[in-house]
């Protein structure tokens, strides 16, 4: 189904074909420490996730303690899109606009049932998981998230990168599922996965 | 605009011996107090006026479709009535598929503290039609546009009648009927796919993104995209 696990980059493999020596490890290091350590969000808040990225940014929970303080508000600017909220669809061309504007490295946060799945918002008009759009590296559970769960998904992604390497030629390969080319999961298996359940068996309210 | 802005006065045409506005209570569900409009609308439009209704206080008129644009009419200019504020347009359908689908206007008199709800009843199988009280209340644009796109009433005269919260190339049908189901008529992939297809960039005239003004500091190519208006269909 397209998905495929990333190889163990825990550990630096002697084999003399991978290029890679102590310098670009330590290079490696160097960079993905500096990344980590200044994410500069791309806030796409559209619903009251927003408010709990919010507080998350403000001096109680305080962003800035992780590098984040300067939030983007351009995606040119942007190293990670953190999506508060539920996608309509007809925002679903904006966002991948968004993300498309972004230039690597970039990293995606979900935030909050909504855009991770679309949460109990299961009708016409919204998209079931930004990630049918845009690929997702953190997926922040919550209906919002506390300021605390978010944080854990921003240390989370830091974690992520402090395990990138440069060598990896997977690593910025852009798999976005795009429609006019090649879907990263197939349409069948989108219609799969958001098979009616609970009440949602019965579409026609009006039982026609 | 050489008009001097008059502001208006909540109550100010009531009279000045009208008691001052209070929070009612013990509100009967029938039979309460009846707004006097009702009264003047039956005397001065006869049979295009159905029936009035008062439910928990609040008058409700149902009208003949047709005449909906004269009354509303009426109601805004004569000087005993003044509805001078239009809150709502909307649109009511039943489960019950022998019902008529009605639209309902709110409006409201400022000067006179009066509330009233026209009503509108469509049988089913005539064409969902109601004349547009645009060029009354030019406030009810877009509220005619939602109702148009969420039940696919047509209001006649209205000048622009386009999709308002879905966009303007969505082809499932009207949300809120009922007959649609809730997921949708189309697959989620489908659905998708339509929606990435958007290119919303290309749908909306300059007017509406709102940056008439700056246009001639758009660097040429977005000038180009944007200039006279420009709609490219899907």
């Amino acid at each position: 189904m397209g998905l495929s696990s990333r190889p163990d980059t825990r550990f630096v493999s002697m084999d003399p074909q991978s290029q890679e020596s102590w310098v670009t490890t330590k290079l490696d290091f160097l960079v993905n420490w500096g990344r980590a350590n200044s994410l500069w969000p791309m806030p796409f808040g559209t619903a009251c996730c927003a408010i709990e990225f919010m507080a998350t940014a403000a001096s109680k929970f305080d962003l800035a303690r992780f590098g984040m303080e300067r939030m983007s508000f351009s995606p040119r600017q942007a190293d990670v899109l953190i999506c508060a909220g539920r996608v309509p669809f007809k925002l679903a061309p904006v966002i991948r606009r968004i993300w498309q504007q972004m230039p690597q490295p970039k990293w995606c946060i979900s935030m909050g049932a909504c855009a991770s799945t679309g949460g109990m918002f299961d009708n016409y008009a919204v998209v079931q998981g930004i990630d049918t759009i845009i690929p997702v590296d953190v997926y922040v559970p919550g209906c919002p998230p506390r300021p605390e769960g978010l944080l854990y998904g921003i240390m989370m992604l830091q974690q992520k990168i402090m395990q990138e390497r440069m060598a990896d030629s997977t690593l910025r390969n852009e798999m976005e599922p795009d429609p006019t080319s090649q879907l990263y999961i197939p349409p069948s298996m989108i219609d799969e996965l958001s098979e009616p359940f609970g009440n949602s068996i019965h579409q026609t309210r009006s039982g026609l | 605009m050489s008009e001097q802005f008059l502001p208006v006065l909540a109550g100010h045409a009531a009279g000045a011996d009208t008691p001052a506005p209070v929070t009612p209570r013990n509100v009967p569900y029938r039979d309460g107090v009846r707004n006097p409009s009702a009264d003047a609308l039956r005397a001065e439009f006869g049979a295009s006026v159905v029936r009035a209704d008062v439910v928990w206080g609040e008058t409700t008129v149902i009208v003949d479709a047709t005449q909906v644009h004269a009354i509303v009419r009426w109601l805004h200019d004569d000087p005993g009535q003044r509805y001078d504020y239009c809150s709502d347009v909307t649109a009511v359908e039943y489960r019950d598929l022998e019902r008529a689908i009605e639209v309902v206007w709110h409006l409201r008199s400022l000067p006179y503290r009066r509330f009233l709800r026209l009503k509108a009843l469509i049988p089913r199988g005539q064409p969902l039609q109601v004349p547009s009280i645009w060029d009354i209340h030019k406030g009810v644009d877009w509220m005619e546009r939602e109702c148009y796109d969420m039940f696919g009433i047509t209001f006649v005269g209205h000048p622009d009648l386009r999709r308002i919260l879905m966009w303007e190339q969505y082809k499932e049908g009207f949300p809120l009927r009922k007959d649609f189901p809730l997921r949708g008529r189309f697959s989620r992939s489908e659905q998708l796919r339509q929606a990435l297809a958007q290119n919303p960039e290309a749908k909306y005239s300059m007017e509406e993104l709102s940056i008439a003004e700056a246009f001639e500091d758009l660097p040429p190519d977005m000038r180009q995209r944007l200039g006279a208006g420009e709609k490219v269909g899907e």
